[in-house]
């Protein structure tokens, strides 16, 4: 509606400045889309390479032949498939986890009023501070004091734990659904217990599935806990499996790069499908300042 | 926190107390507080046993010479002055993630904000756009790693490749010590789309109203922009560029991946703060002088979270007026 007006304008001679400056914007949008978009052509392209081509100079930017074939060899070459049951495995608990939890804690902060809940809200807020190296080396000592080494337990049980950033945005989101539905209820005999699960759950549904693709994006991606605590091979996660793959196939750049892009794959999935809850987490957060 | 578990015990006996008088308001703010409590329990267990219970251990380990295996012996301040007058690694380290820090921070935060801006103009297929610049937002993890260690080959690689085009010889980048930081803030830049969107959605709450009052004053675009656009976002600007502060002084993965056998090269160029603490604490298992570092670290992003807060109050403005 608004093109057209300008399109209209367009032969007016004043307002030819603004179709200019629409121009110049598009260019820059387009160029800028182009370098963004550059690195990811160029890993499909070098996925689907020959070793001799990778390594060939000037390098080509479009494959002479299409070696589909790497994506396989490089899949057999390790435990791929079995770290990337383990890696499922593991964000699918994290996701659980992260989403019912802290939903229930949001909760509570929102809905519920109790002695502290200032106070212990500014103590939440204040832990997304607090660098995660600062904690790393003691909670790596008492993980294995528990005898969780070699284990998931460390990765998976602290996602039980609550996270200060998503119960902050749970937080934002339960605060808008009326009292009167929570009045109501607890009218009817509810608990509080029973509330959450029946109305703040269902009505919470966008803020929760925005938790759930970060956590499971974030369990999919963590390196550092995986090479923390894992040591054994057939436990290995994606992203340490990846790791000691460089190690092996140091220069055979068609796998790794190949192994790369399967290991992006699903994320991308994740992106394209949910794109709308991918940004609405990032506006959330913005919420609180701005 | 001796105090929430007495006022939970003591909610715990208000409620058998009174669970025969069924009458009052009092019986009900008594169940809401260990309602209360125990919904946000898991927080306060992770709290306590993640977060307040390991770094004040640590804040005691770092006085002893606690190695995992050995007991611990009480060695007073040694490992803070092997730290400070000994280990130039640490000093190194500091370095390298200042360096980081004090260059990342910035070329991200304004690229993210002119990114916004760009956006936030009204263009057809503007979504798409939008689409594109947050998609290296949300990809990470080692695969983007070997991504940008292929695209920063120095003779093969893609970015040398588009510089020939324009005629220059792009140095070495993670092979020169000189240039390893610089590939790894190319790469932060790459995905500047994250913060990107946190403007984007800032920049459109702000009222036209604001912006066709200055235009009836005359106001030209640049105007606009740095007397009403920044003053009125200076708020998530500030929230950014904390977060973004302490986020960068965390960098560990890049390197561990990115460098030379992970071990922070070539030249000790990438070995970040994180990644010398990591190699004291497992590598040599000195967990007594890696929770010395990991204090440090902790007070050095305080000190640097409360002065951007002081310096805030200079420049940030908050609507409602400032409240000083």
């Amino acid at each position: 509606m608004k093109s057209t007006s300008t399109s209209y304008k367009f032969y007016k001679y004043k307002s030819s400045p603004i179709k200019l400056r629409k121009l110049f914007v598009l260019f820059l949008l387009l160029t800028g889309s182009i370098i963004i978009l550059s690195p990811l052509f160029w890993m499909i392209s070098t996925s689907l390479k020959s070793p001799a081509e990778i390594a060939q100079y000037p390098p080509s930017l479009i494959p002479k032949e299409f070696h589909f074939s790497n994506y396989i060899e490089a899949w057999k070459t390790a435990a791929f498939t079995r770290w990337t049951m383990n890696t499922v495995f593991i964000a699918v608990f994290v996701t659980i986890g992260n989403v019912l939890v802290n939903s229930l804690i949001a909760y509570a902060f929102a809905k519920i009023p109790f002695k502290g809940k200032n106070i212990l809200f500014i103590l939440v807020i204040s832990t997304m501070l607090i660098p995660g190296f600062v904690t790393l080396v003691p909670q790596y000592i008492l993980f294995s004091k528990l005898g969780w080494l070699n284990t998931y337990l460390p990765l998976i049980v602290p996602a039980f734990l609550g996270s200060a950033f998503f119960i902050f945005l749970l937080r934002q989101f339960t605060t808008s659904i009326p009292d009167e539905l929570i009045e109501a209820a607890m009218l009817d005999g509810a608990s509080h217990l029973q509330i959450w699960w029946k109305i703040i759950l269902p009505l919470t549904k966008p803020a929760l599935i925005t938790v759930a693709i970060f956590s499971f994006n974030g369990a999919w991606n963590d390196l550092l806990g995986p090479l923390l605590y894992i040591n054994d091979e057939n436990l290995y996660t994606l992203q340490i499996g990846l790791t000691t793959f460089k190690g092996t196939v140091q220069t055979q750049w068609h796998y790794l790069i190949s192994m790369s892009v399967m290991v992006l794959l699903p994320v991308l999935l994740l992106f394209f499908f949910f794109q709308r809850y991918f940004i609405e987490g990032s506006n959330i957060s913005t919420s609180r300042k701005g | 926190m001796g105090k929430i578990e007495m006022s939970i015990s003591k909610d715990l006996k208000s409620v058998k107390k009174k669970r025969h008088i069924k009458t009052g308001k009092r019986t009900r703010a008594g169940k809401n507080n260990l309602i209360g409590y125990l919904f946000i329990s898991p927080w306060i267990i992770g709290f306590i046993g993640l977060m307040l219970g390991p770094m004040l251990f640590s804040l005691y380990a770092s006085f002893t010479d606690y190695n995992i295996t050995s007991k611990m012996n009480f060695i007073g301040l040694a490992n803070y002055k092997h730290m400070f007058t000994v280990d130039d690694m640490f000093w190194t380290s500091l370095w390298n993630t200042l360096y980081y820090v004090l260059f990342s921070v910035p070329i991200t935060t304004v690229g993210a904000l002119l990114l916004a801006v760009l956006l936030n103009q009204k263009v057809k297929g503007m979504k798409i756009f939008r689409t594109i610049f947050y998609l290296p937002a949300v990809l990470s993890g080692v695969a983007v790693y070997f991504l940008w260690m292929q695209l920063l080959s120095p003779s093969t690689g893609m970015i040398n490749t588009m510089l020939s085009w324009v005629g220059i010889e792009g140095p070495a980048w993670l092979f020169d010590p000189q240039w390893t930081k610089p590939a790894l803030i190319l790469m932060k830049m790459w995905s500047v789309g994250g913060g990107m969107l946190l403007y984007l959605a800032s920049l459109q709450g702000v009222s036209k109203n604001v912006y066709e009052a200055a235009e009836i004053d005359g106001a030209n675009i640049f105007h606009k922009f740095f007397h009403i656009t920044l003053p009125m976002i200076s708020p998530v600007i500030f929230f950014d560029l904390v977060t973004s502060t302490i986020g960068s002084f965390q960098i560990f993965q890049e390197a561990y991946v990115m460098s030379e056998s992970g071990n922070g090269g070539p030249a000790n160029s990438l070995l970040f703060y994180n990644l010398h603490m990591w190699n004291n604490a497992f590598k040599t298992f000195d967990m007594g002088y890696a929770s010395g570092m990991a204090w440090i670290l902790f007070v050095i992003i305080m000190i640097l979270t409360v002065f951007q807060l002081k310096i805030s109050k200079r420049w940030v403005h908050y609507e409602g007026g400032n409240d000083k």
